[in-house]
């Protein structure tokens, strides 16, 4: 029998699409979204989508993986600091341990996270994060 | 009796958007491994997905470019459609997640369209139906794929990864018009694959001439007919591409000249990507093309079929292609990988 579906299945508009949520008193931002503000202790709250862009804040990479994610080791995870305030906590994607530098520009990706039970159980997917740099890389299409 | 197809309403395109993954292999690194003639392979380099991708994941990157030129919210979205023969589920639709990551969910209709590949171009007909019988306004076709070819099979040296994404909707917000669709399909058995197998199979020599050309060639010429079109009043023709030769033999044989055909044609690059490949290959030539620019847009599907668009490039491409990245941008972001990595990536191990 398939197991976790239900957690899995609660957390999917923030896994997906990087939805938190913001304070109305002072307009702080949060994710994952919060019950109560950590700068006014405000209690009502809209959701909000981040833009997914932000800087490497900082990273390691892990060689051994924990069980689910053997698949994909070794791989790097790191703290994004998003451009709407909040720190993120994500995988890395698409990148190469020796190009990655604090402070580089970085967006969210959706991509598969993990397989449960192996090739029989559910593909969870949710946000990575990635290098941003698409004016780097329009120059070496021009090359 | 009309065969060409014109939706009721005036339709086009608003929003378009491509994806490759970042992973690049050499024909000839696959050549080194399996002892393979060098000097005679069918493209230079391939796609190749990262471990964390699949139809799904590379859907909602080709969605998302795709909405950010359509400048729309994804909730008016009433259709996601995803065509591919890689979704990665047997059973349970990849369009569900997609649409969900896009935040499109609830009042959406989303299905899984299956055709080989035509699997993409069928979506963005019924896509175009939606719209032009005024049953919605705005509706989502993609064509994506992570094909796989057997480890030595002719297919293992093609077979790539990547695709396009389309939102269709009223010709007054498109930034290219539809003029006409048609259709023309035969049963023929030029490439399938069984239930529960990982590999398809195919006829060799058999796909060339009765699939690919007789079904490319006799769309594209039905439609010229009809359309009382020749191939000089096209500025841009986007065909399949299984490899660089057919698609180039194809225009010549229609009568169309090598320029008409190069913008559309990155087969050489990133291999077939089946569903995707004559989409992305579109996004492309929108990348480049200027306002008042006529495409002919033809897929091809093992099975067999073709579909032929045309379309007509407006101003409005002007302010929108910016609003994402370009498929060039896709192209340039490469990292080449020797085939014991590709082995890895693409789980090879499995040999039957
Ligand atoms: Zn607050």
């Amino acid at each position: 029998m398939a197991e976790n579906l239900a957690p899995n299945w609660r957390l999917r508009e923030q896994r997906y699409q990087l939805v938190g949520n913001v304070c109305l008193n002072c307009n702080a931002k949060f994710f994952p979204p919060r019950q109560v503000c950590a700068n006014c202790r405000g209690t009502e709250f809209d959701s909000f989508q981040f833009s997914g862009k932000g800087e490497l804040y900082s990273f390691t990479t892990l060689r051994s993986a924990p069980a689910g994610f053997e698949n994909y080791a070794p791989y790097s995870v790191g703290m994004i600091k998003l451009d709407e305030g909040p720190l993120v906590e994500a995988m890395l994607t698409d990148v190469n341990e020796d190009e990655l530098a604090i402070g580089m520009r970085m967006e969210m990706v959706t991509r598969k996270i993990r397989e449960e039970e192996g090739e029989r159980g559910l593909i969870v997917y949710g946000y990575k994060f990635r290098r941003d740099n698409e004016n780097e890389e329009k120059r070496n299409a021009r090359r | 009796m009309n065969q060409v197809m014109k939706p009721k309403r005036e339709v086009g395109i608003i929003g378009y958007g491509a994806y490759v993954p970042r992973y690049r292999i050499k024909a000839h690194e696959i050549a080194r491994v399996w002892g393979g003639a060098e000097d005679a392979l069918p493209i230079d380099e391939k796609a190749v997905p990262g471990l964390d991708e699949d139809t799904i994941t590379m859907s909602i990157e080709a969605a998302r470019n795709a909405l950010a030129r359509a400048q729309i919210d994804a909730q008016q979205l009433r259709a996601v459609w995803v065509g591919s023969e890689s979704h990665p589920y047997a059973v349970k639709p990849s369009s569900t997640l997609v649409a969900e990551a896009l935040g499109a969910s609830g009042a959406v209709l989303a299905g899984d369209w299956q055709f080989a590949c035509k699997a993409g171009t069928e979506a963005m007909q019924a896509a175009i139906a939606l719209v032009g019988s005024e049953m919605a306004d705005y509706a989502l076709a993609i064509g994506m794929d992570t094909a796989q070819g057997r480890p030595h099979d002719a297919l293992e040296y093609t077979a790539g990864a990547g695709g396009a994404a389309y939102i269709l909707g009223p010709a007054e917000n498109a930034l290219a018009v539809l003029e006409a669709s048609y259709s023309y399909v035969t049963d023929t058995p030029d490439f399938f694959r069984r239930a529960y197998q990982h590999y398809p199979e195919h006829g060799n020599r058999f796909t060339g001439e009765p699939a690919y050309f007789d079904h490319t060639l006799t769309a594209t010429q039905n439609f010229l007919e009809l359309m009382n079109y020749t191939p000089r009043d096209f500025h841009y023709v986007v065909l399949h591409q299984p490899n660089v030769k057919f698609p180039l033999q194809a225009a010549q044989q229609l009568g169309f000249t090598r320029d008409q055909v190069i913008h559309g044609l990155l087969v050489g690059k990133i291999g077939n990507t089946y569903a995707g490949a004559s989409l992305i290959g579109m996004t492309n030539v929108l990348d480049n093309a200027k306002a008042g620019d006529r495409i002919l847009l033809v897929s091809f599907g093992s099975g067999a079929g073709s579909d032929v668009f045309s379309y007509i490039v407006t101003e409005k491409i002007l302010e929108r292609r910016d609003l994402a990245k370009r498929t060039a941008f896709y192209l340039g972001r490469r990292e080449l990988i020797d085939y014991a990595r590709y082995a890895r990536f693409r789980n090879k191990l499995v040999m039957n």
